[in-house]
C-alpha cells in the first residue's frame, strides 16, 4: 500500500472532509427514521417472493424427501454442498474487514465493517440451511449434537464432519456477538435520535442501557478487542474444517494438503467479491460517497486481487500435485476436469477467477465502481463454479467405469440456491432499513478532529 | 450531601463541546478531590478514562478463565466420550486420539472465550440498565451525537450544591445541569 500511496499525489480519503460527530451521527442515523423510499418496497417484496420459493422448496423437501434433487450415485454431494462452502465462504470476509482490519489498525474498515458483519451472519444463516436440509431428516439434525440419548451414542470426534458442527455453530454465535457489541453504542444513538416512543422503546431496550460512560468505554474496548482476537484465528478455523470435510476424504481431487489454506483465501477472495457487490449499489442509493469513498473500493479490489492470486497458487499446487504425485487416479482427475464432460464448467471458473481479476492491476479499473462491480461478480460466479467442480467432477467419475455418472440440479436443487439468495437480500433489506449500516460511533473516531485526540 | 439526598438529587452535570475541554474538566475535577464522578462521550476516548483514573480491566482475566473452561470442557467431552463412554475400536488405534480432538478443543475455547467477553463486558458495566438517573438530565440525549458530558456525584464527600456548581462552571462548559435521582 504504501508504495501505491506515494505515487498518488492525492490519495482519497477514507471520509470526505467538513465531516463532525454531530453531521456524521445525523447522515447515518438518519437513514434509519427516514420515510421508508419506494425502491426498498420493490427490492425486499422481490427477495421476499424468493423467500417464498425457498418455502417452497423446503416443503417438497420434507414431504418428499432428497430424492427431488439431483444427487445419485456417484455423486452423492451436490448443491447443498456447493452452497453450503459457498455461503459460507462470502461470510469470512465480515469477519476479516471487522476483525483482522481492526488487529492490523486500518481504518478505512470502520465504514464497512458493519454491514460486512451482517452480510456475514446472513450468509452463514443461509450457509447452515443446508447441511440441516442435507441431513434427510431435519428434525433430527440434534443428533449431531454431543448430548445423552436413550440410544446411548455419542458423536465420532474423529469426523471432520463432527468437527463442522462445532465450528460453523461456533461462528455463527461469534458473528452474532461481535455484531451485537458493536452495535449498541449505535443502537444508544437510535433510542437517542428517535421521536417515536415505541421506537425509543425499542432501540432502548436493545441497547441495554447504555450510555457512553468512560468507564463503561474502558471495558468495552477491551472486550471489542479481545472479540477481534478470538474471531480471528476462528475465521481461519473455520474454512479450514470446511476444507477437512474434503481433504481428509481418500478421494482424488479432495485428498489434498493444499486444501486449508486455498479454501480460507478462496473465502475471502469471494467474501470480499460479496461486498463490493453489496457496497457500490448501497453507496449510490443511499448516497453514500461521503463515507464509502473510492479509496475503499479500491482496497477491497486489492485485497480480492491479492487472495485470487492465492487461489490461482491452488489451482497450479492441484495440477502439479497430479503430475508430480506419479499416480494415474490423480493425474486423470486433473485431465478429466479440464478436458473431460465438466470442461466448460473448469474452463468458466479459470475465467471468472483467475483471467478476469488480473484487470484490477489496472488502477483506472479498480477505482472505477461500475468496472469493480463487474469483476466481483464474475468472481461470485467463479467461486460457485469452484465448488461445484471440486464437489461433481470429483465424484462423478468414480474408481470403477461401470459406477461413473452424471450430475446436473434439478428444478428444486436450483429453487433452494436461488431461494437462499432470497432470504439473504430480505434479511440485508430488513437490516438496512431498521438498523445502522455504517458504525457511528467508530466514524466518529477516525473523524480527523477525533483522531488527533486519541 | 445530606442535602442532596433529601431533594433527591444525583449529582451536577456540565456540558462541553469538544474533547479537550473535556479531559482538561476530568483532570481539574481528579485534582480538586472529586472521587465519584464520571464522563460521558459519543465514542471512546482514552485519555479521558486516563484522567478518571480507570486503570486495566478485569476483564482479561474472564476470558482467560472462559477460554481455559473451554479448552478443558472441550477436550475433557471428548475424552470422555472417545474413551470411557462409547470406546469404539477402529483398526486397534488408540481411544485417546487426542490430534483429532484439537478442532473441537479450539472451537470450544474460542466459543466460551468470546461468550465471557461479552458477558463479562456486559457484567462489568452494569448492563443491562434499564433506568439511570443521568438520563434525567436535559440535553443528555446529545452524549450520544457530539456533546462530552462530566457528571460528579451528589454521593461524592466533598459534594456541594452550590460549590461544585461554581467549580464546574469555570471550566468552560457550554452548560452546568442539575441531576435529579
Amino acid at each position: 500500500m504504501s508504495v501505491d500511496d506515494r505515487m498518488v499525489p492525492h490519495k482519497p480519503a477514507v471520509i470526505a472532509p467538513g465531516h463532525t460527530s454531530a453531521t456524521v451521527s445525523d447522515q447515518i442515523g438518519e437513514i434509519v427514521f427516514r420515510k421508508t423510499p419506494r425502491w426498498w418496497y420493490f427490492a425486499f417484496g422481490g427477495s421476499f417472493v424468493l423467500v417464498m420459493l425457498l418455502l417452497m422448496a423446503l416443503t417438497k423437501l420434507l414431504v418428499e424427501g432428497t430424492g427431488i434433487w439431483g444427487l445419485n450415485n456417484p455423486v452423492g454431494w451436490g448443491f447443498a454442498i456447493i452452497n453450503f462452502v459457498w455461503w459460507i465462504g462470502i461470510g469470512h470476509a465480515g469477519t476479516l474487514i471487522s476483525a483482522i482490519l481492526l488487529l492490523l489498525r486500518q481504518e478505512w474498515r470502520t465504514s464497512i465493517n458493519r454491514f460486512a458483519e451482517a452480510m456475514t451472519l446472513f450468509a452463514v444463516a443461509c450457509a447452515g440451511l443446508y447441511p440441516l436440509i442435507h441431513v434427510g431428516r431435519p428434525w433430527l439434525a440434534y443428533w449431531l449434537l454431543p448430548y445423552p440419548n436413550t440410544m446411548g451414542m455419542w458423536p465420532q470426534f474423529r469426523s471432520p464432519l463432527v468437527w463442522d458442527v462445532f465450528a460453523v455453530s461456533t461462528y455463527a454465535t461469534v458473528s452474532l456477538l461481535f455484531w451485537y457489541v458493536g452495535l449498541i453504542p449505535d443502537l444508544a444513538t437510535l433510542r437517542d435520535r428517535s421521536r417515536s416512543p415505541l421506537k425509543q422503546k425499542i432501540y432502548g431496550m436493545l441497547a441495554m442501557g447504555w450510555r457512553g460512560s468512560a468507564a463503561h468505554w474502558h471495558n468495552y474496548e477491551t472486550a471489542y478487542l479481545l472479540l477481534a482476537g478470538l474471531a480471528t484465528p476462528l475465521v481461519v478455523s473455520v474454512h479450514t474444517v470446511v476444507s477437512f470435510d474434503f481433504a481428509v476424504g481418500q478421494l482424488p481431487g479432495w485428498h489434498a494438503t493444499i486444501f486449508p489454506p486455498y479454501f480460507v483465501a478462496g473465502a475471502i477472495f469471494a467474501g470480499f467479491a460479496m461486498v463490493l457487490t453489496l457496497a457500490i449499489p448501497l453507496r449510490a442509493v443511499f448516497n453514500l460517497h461521503d463515507f464509502i469513498t473510492i479509496r475503499h473500493i479500491q482496497n477491497m479490489c486489492k485485497v480480492m486481487l491479492a487472495t485470487g492470486l492465492i487461489v490461482a497458487y491452488g489451482y497450479l499446487v492441484e495440477i502439479f500435485m497430479a503430475w508430480y504425485s506419479g499416480h494415474w487416479l490423480e493425474q486423470f482427475m486433473i485431465l478429466n476436469r479440464i478436458t473431460g464432460p465438466y470442461r466448460y464448467h473448469w474452463w468458466a471458473l479459470i475465467l471468472c477467477n483467475i483471467l478476469v481479476v488480473q484487470l484490477l492491476w489496472i488502477r483506472r479499473v479498480r477505482t472505477n465502481p461500475v468496472t469493480a462491480w463487474i469483476i466481483a461478480m464474475f468472481v461470485n460466479v467463479g467461486m460457485w463454479l469452484e465448488r461445484f467442480v471440486i464437489v461433481v467432477t470429483s465424484l462423478h467419475r468414480d474408481f470403477l467405469p461401470s459406477s461413473w455418472g452424471m450430475y446436473s440440479g434439478t428444478f428444486w436443487d436450483w429453487a433452494t440456491f436461488i431461494g437462499s439468495i432470497g432470504l439473504f437480500l430480505a434479511l440485508l433489506f430488513l437490516f438496512l432499513r431498521f438498523l445502522p449500516m455504517i458504525s457511528i460511533f467508530e466514524m466518529r473516531t477516525i473523524l480527523p478532529k477525533g483522531e488527533s485526540k486519541s | 450531601m445530606e442535602y442532596a439526598r433529601k431533594v433527591g438529587l444525583y449529582g451536577l452535570i456540565a456540558e462541553f463541546d469538544t474533547s479537550d475541554r473535556l479531559i482538561h474538566a476530568a483532570e481539574q475535577t481528579r485534582a480538586d478531590g472529586y472521587r465519584k464522578l464520571d464522563a460521558y462521550t459519543p465514542y471512546p476516548i482514552e485519555e479521558v478514562s486516563e484522567a478518571l483514573g480507570h486503570h486495566g480491566s478485569r476483564l482479561p482475566l474472564l476470558v482467560l478463565i472462559g477460554g481455559i473452561l473451554g479448552a478443558l470442557g472441550g477436550f475433557g467431552l471428548q475424552y470422555w466420550v472417545s474413551v470411557i463412554a462409547y470406546p469404539l475400536n477402529i483398526g486397534g488405534r488408540p481411544l485417546n486420539s487426542w490430534i483429532a480432538f484439537v478442532p473441537v478443543t479450539f472451537e470450544s475455547t474460542v466459543l466460551l472465550a468470546a461468550l465471557a467477553a461479552v458477558l463479562g463486558m456486559l457484567a462489568l458495566n452494569g448492563l443491562p440498565k434499564p433506568y439511570h438517573p443521568v438520563f434525567n438530565a436535559e440535553r443528555f440525549a446529545l452524549a450520544s451525537r457530539d456533546r462530552y458530558f462530566l457528571c460528579i456525584e451528589a454521593e461524592d464527600e466533598k459534594f456541594d450544591r452550590e460549590a461544585t456548581e461554581s467549580f464546574l462552571q469555570g471550566l468552560d462548559p457550554i452548560g452546568v445541569y442539575e441531576v435529579e435521582n
